[in-house]
């Protein structure tokens, strides 16, 4: 008899209409404003590449050691060095790296010995073109201009 | 006369896919129908093929652990610990009981996202759009701590062979014991949503059956065994990385419709909060990291593990030839065999439970076609 009753006045779907109606109340909101309010990633997002720069003289971190190149798995990092005849060094001379096949899997930036190299927390990369994917040192040690998507 | 045959035959070719919106990718099946009962089907794969195994033998060990996440995006976490552990047992290590017991925590947080995603999308393929946005909503909160945890929230590569690469951030117990009271009611909500619905149960109840018999056949492996009423489960059959100190039921059931797959999942999903619960309890303190060299380059030898990934057995053949790179990788994916199985569950029932049944063998495609 009660099942019959549930039967015919719609219990079971009566059932599910309220568990949506709870559901509306304001604190179960949770859309994110994407373009006005940024979103707030993790300290350890791997976001946008960044070539760091000493604070202080603002010469780069950077040892030249090639080992974030030989660690990634694309091949996608180029470290130019030369010797530095006053002081007998090997500096860094160009640096490039392939944002368009890079993964961000990190293991660039776990092989680096000076943590030169840093995945940041930046992670607005898409753009309409392929133009300006590879950056050179100067744009990795600047960080990417940031994208306004609302005036 | 052309014509003639044209209406005189009684087999209608179907196709459906690749970009139908129910295959859950790039599936394409090609249906034979006659009126609205399908006659046999055909699956066309490929679309997704990356020649991830290729790929392997031309990448060192440590290098080809990203691409692992790429085949079942939605379990990365699972697809890297499984090709860990291969590894490992190639060069007979061990992850430190630290390392075993986050590694623990993670994969099970993965499989409630993994079964989220399916519950989502399952539902709506049945018409049933509100379940997908409670799913993704608590899915997000799991996604967050991985994002907290390893900086990448699908594609995680979140373990390292030996071990782990990152320490534990402070407040994951925390987090992940908030995710766990927070989740079960959620799943109360979602069968309350879903259970006793006769839209779900009539859509759902005796369609697609698979017998205990017929699964080992086509060697159908996970939630889809187990709602069969095979108690088969390779957390406690062969336990690894520690899974034989968690106490949890393999959840079954015995009919083996989509149905049971439903309610079988929905059991798994609160097991999974059972096990993450004891682990998070008990992380032991110590390194991260077995020693081992920076170069990894195993002895001559291969290697076979398989895990219990979200949708079922997920194994790593491994082949080394002492250099640093495999000689060959080969995966055993859980979606592609289980994916074998769909022509004899789909056939004789209508056209309209195809997308049914494609929903509750929870393929990827990504997966599939590696
Ligand atoms: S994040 Fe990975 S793919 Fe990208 S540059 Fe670094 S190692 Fe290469
Ligand atoms: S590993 Fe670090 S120090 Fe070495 S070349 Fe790369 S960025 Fe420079």
């Amino acid at each position: 008899m009660v099942k019959l009753l549930k039967t015919i006045f719609l219990w079971d779907l009566l059932q599910g209409l309220w568990v949506t109606f709870r559901n509306q109340n304001p604190k179960y909101i949770c859309t994110e404003q994407y373009p006005s309010e940024r979103p707030k990633v993790a300290e350890r997002y791997r976001g946008a590449p960044r070539l760091n720069i000493n604070p202080e003289n603002g010469e780069t971190l950077c040892i030249a050691c090639n080992l974030c190149a030989l660690a990634c798995p694309e091949n996608l990092i180029v470290v130019g060095s030369a010797r530095n005849e006053e002081t007998r060094r090997k500096e860094l001379s160009y640096f490039t790296y392939d944002t368009s096949r890079c993964m961000f899997c990190g293991l660039c930036e776990d092989a680096c010995p000076v943590d030169a190299l840093e995945l940041t927390q930046d992670f607005e990369l898409a753009s309409y073109t392929r133009d300006g994917a590879i950056w050179d040192r100067q744009m990795l040690e600047e960080g990417p201009k940031p994208s306004k998507y609302l005036s | 006369m052309a014509q003639s045959t044209f209406l005189d035959a009684n087999e209608l070719v179907l196709n459906m896919g690749p970009q139908h919106p129910s295959t859950h990718g790039v599936l394409r099946v090609i249906l034979k129908l006659d009126g609205e009962t399908v006659t046999g089907t055909e699956c066309v794969i490929g679309y997704l093929h990356r020649g991830v195994e290729k790929i392997a033998e031309n990448r060192t060990y440590i290098q080809f652990a990203p691409y692992v996440d790429r085949m079942d995006y939605v379990a990365a976490v699972s697809n890297g610990l499984g090709y860990c552990l291969a590894i490992e047992k190639l060069l007979n290590i061990e992850a430190p009981p630290r390392a075993q017991a986050v590694r623990v925590i993670l994969t099970e947080l993965n499989r409630i996202t993994s079964h989220l995603l399916w519950l989502g999308t399952h539902a709506l393929d049945i018409g049933a759009i509100t379940p997908v946005f409670y799913c993704f909503r608590d899915r997000e909160e799991a996604l967050k701590i991985f994002e907290n945890y390893c900086g990448a929230r699908l594609t995680t590569h979140a373990f390292r062979i030996g071990g782990l690469q990152y320490e534990v951030y402070d407040g994951f117990e925390q987090e992940v014991r908030a995710f766990c009271d927070m989740f079960i009611p959620k799943v109360d909500e979602y069968e309350e949503l879903l259970t006793n619905n006769r839209i779900w149960v009539n859509r759902l109840k005796g369609v697609g059956v698979l017998s205990g018999e017929e699964c080992k056949e086509y060697g159908v492996t996970g939630p889809v065994l187990r709602a069969s009423g095979v108690k088969w489960d390779l957390r406690k059959a062969q336990p690894y990385s520690g899974y034989e100190q968690y106490d949890f039921e393999i959840p079954t059931a015995q009919n083996g419709d989509t149905y049971d797959r439903y309610t079988v999942r929905m059991e798994e999903m609160r097991q999974s909060v059972r096990i993450m619960r004891q682990a998070v309890d008990k992380i032991p303190s110590g390194p991260i990291m077995a020693k081992m060299s920076k170069v990894v380059k195993p002895p001559v030898g291969e290697a076979y593990v398989s895990i219990e990934a979200p949708k079922g057995e997920l194994g790593y053949y491994v082949v080394s030839d002492n250099s640093t790179q495999p000689y060959r990788v080969r995966v055993r994916p859980p979606s592609f065999v289980n994916l074998q199985a769909l022509d004899r569950m789909v056939r004789g029932g209508l056209i309209a439970d195809v997308v049914a049944i494609i929903g509750t063998l929870d393929i990827v495609l990504g997966e599939v076609d590696r």
